[in-house]
């Protein structure tokens, strides 16, 4: 460690569920991409919201809906201070990412038609293909597969080659999900800009991981799942720059997003209310302002290098285990190991490292593109958070011994 | 098959063979050894017709009607999914497709197997189930016409 003020077991101590036990043993939570833990601090805010403050916000004159509407306003400020947006009216809530992603692609219905192009990596999550293939059958538009290779790197010349003047749309996530690959999303913005093209990067993976500077990378569109960050299931934010969240159509009709309602005609509110159609989820956004609060205590700094620390670690030891193969070697990466041993199916190590306490995800990690890509049925993934050990790699490591010796 | 077992017979045989084992590594180790004498589907039938997808792994399986029963052979890309397939095939093979219309499956719970049947397992173990059944009534019906 460069610092020594990081104290993971004073970290450990925030989280409840880390004390649990499952199947007898001692958790050791490795699914930190599907799901971060929740800190006593959030779970805190949320049980304060319901307990003292609980109101629907933006209407109501009395105290309590204006105590609600402070503090929800006061979490979408905390996420534009994070992001560095230029103001908190570029912050949208949404349920998550792939909720953030399909309101960006049904605003561009409007704006795309036969001649456009929009580009996607190969390695994306369902979430960042399946509403553009949807947008491209509505207008006609096509869509193309920026490669990757081996080691699960972007392939950066096939980009240069399909980038041209019809591109209109690049996406792209920031980290893998199934692979841990960190892509050079500076670069891809900044060649997707010089043809006019916008750019959504799906951040939802690199936000556990580090902060992202939305106007240092001039992205277009970023988005983040609460609950991959210490925050609440169910929420999350999409990040658009103003011009390009003024020229979308809004996504839902409903109440909060109307500024004047007639059978005539209806004009819409300025933002971020446009996009915000309905009782949104209030405790969500203030636990989600929270657990951000919560990772920037420690330190995004500090929480890259402890992670870089145990990715190295779990990757050296894993590796010693014989016919065991990382799927996704990356120079750059986030703290994700997806791995396969032999020929053993994913599925099978994972039912019994569950029985030995350790959660990890098994399968195709909602990117089946990448698994064609490796010819493989899913991968094994373990994926480190900042309050997870060294200790628990090696229950880990043992564990898949155990798996192994009994699979093959 | 010598003589005709009842499905609650083979269920109450199964559950009296676990009930010999310890600990779960025991009941895993034995399901790993069923998993690979499972009765094989015939490759031939290895297709997208007779796939049941899970989310994680695959199963195959193929049923014929044979006096009255239905034989089912069947495969499977993971080893624990075989081994729970072997152990459902033993309760539905080789049975009047009225009686296996008219079961009641409880040996998994009682087994401690029960995780591998919630849908969050995704190993296509429910819907196997789901299409035994349906096997079972389109012969069923094939039957009484």
């Amino acid at each position: 460690m460069t610092n020594t003020t990081f104290d993971v077991q004073a970290i450990r101590k925030d989280f409840p569920i880390l004390n649990r036990e499952v199947n007898g043993r001692p958790l050791v939570y490795f699914d930190n991409a599907a799901t971060s833990q929740t800190p006593k601090q959030v779970i805190d805010v949320i049980a304060d919201y319901y307990s003292r403050y609980n109101a629907n916000i933006h209407r109501g004159v009395h105290t309590l809906s204006q105590e609600a509407t402070d503090a929800y306003e006061k979490a979408r400020e905390t996420l534009r201070a994070h992001l560095n947006a230029k103001e908190a009216s570029e912050i949208i809530f949404t349920s998550g990412t792939t909720h953030s992603i399909n309101l960006v692609a049904n605003g561009f219905q409007a704006l795309l038609g036969p001649d456009d192009e929009l580009m996607v990596s190969e390695m994306e999550h369902h979430s960042n293909i399946v509403p553009w293939q949807m947008l491209c059958e509505k207008t006609g538009s096509s869509l193309k597969v920026v490669p990757m290779n081996e080691r699960g790197e972007l392939d950066m010349e096939t980009f240069d080659k399909l980038l041209n003047s019809k591109t209109k749309l690049v996406f792209c996530n920031h980290v893998s999900n199934a692979l841990g690959s960190i892509n050079p999303i500076e670069e891809i913005i900044k060649k997707a800009h010089s043809v006019g093209a916008a750019v959504l990067i799906d951040g939802a993976q690199a936000a556990p991981h580090f902060k992202a500077d939305v106007q240092k990378l001039d992205v277009d569109f970023y988005t983040i799942s609460a609950h991959k960050v210490c925050g609440p299931t169910g929420v999350g934010l999409l990040y658009g720059k103003r011009a390009w969240l003024e020229k979308l159509p809004p996504y839902q009709g409903g109440g909060e997003m109307i500024a004047e309602v007639s059978f005539e005609k209806t004009t819409y509110a300025g933002l971020p209310h446009k996009f915000e159609a309905g009782t949104p989820n209030i405790a969500g956004g203030i636990a989600f302002g929270a657990a951000i609060d919560y990772m920037n205590a420690i330190g995004f700094d500090q929480i890259a290098a402890y992670e870089h620390e145990l990715l190295v670690y779990a990757t050296d030891q894993l590796k010693q285990i014989e016919g065991l193969r990382i799927i996704g070697e990356a120079e750059n990466k986030a703290s994700v190991i997806s791995f396969n041993v032999g020929s053993i199916h994913p599925y099978d190590i994972g039912a019994i490292l569950d029985k030995l306490g350790v959660a990890v995800r098994t399968g195709h990690h909602c990117a089946q593109p990448v698994m064609h890509h490796f010819q493989i049925p899913g991968t094994v993934r373990a994926s480190f958070a900042f309050y997870n050990t060294k200790e628990e790699i090696d229950s880990l490591v043992e564990a898949v011994k155990k798996a192994v010796s009994m699979l093959q | 098959m010598s003589q005709h077992q009842s499905i609650n017979d083979i269920q109450d045989e199964i559950i009296d063979e676990f009930s010999m084992f310890d600990d779960w590594m025991q009941r895993y180790e034995y399901m790993i050894e069923l998993g690979k004498s499972l009765q094989l589907i015939d490759e031939q039938y290895k297709t997208d017709e007779y796939t049941i997808k899970g989310c994680q792994s695959k199963v195959w399986v193929f049923a014929e009607l044979k006096d009255n029963a239905i034989e089912f052979t069947a495969d499977s890309d993971a080893i624990i999914t075989k081994g729970i397939i072997a152990l459902l095939l033993r309760v539905f093979s080789g049975q009047h497709p009225k009686d296996i219309l008219d079961a009641e499956l409880y040996f998994i719970d009682q087994i401690g197997l029960k995780e591998h049947l919630s849908p969050t397992r995704a190993n296509g173990l429910v819907s196997m189930i789901k299409q035994i059944r349906l096997y079972a009534v389109a012969y069923q019906t094939q039957i009484e016409e």
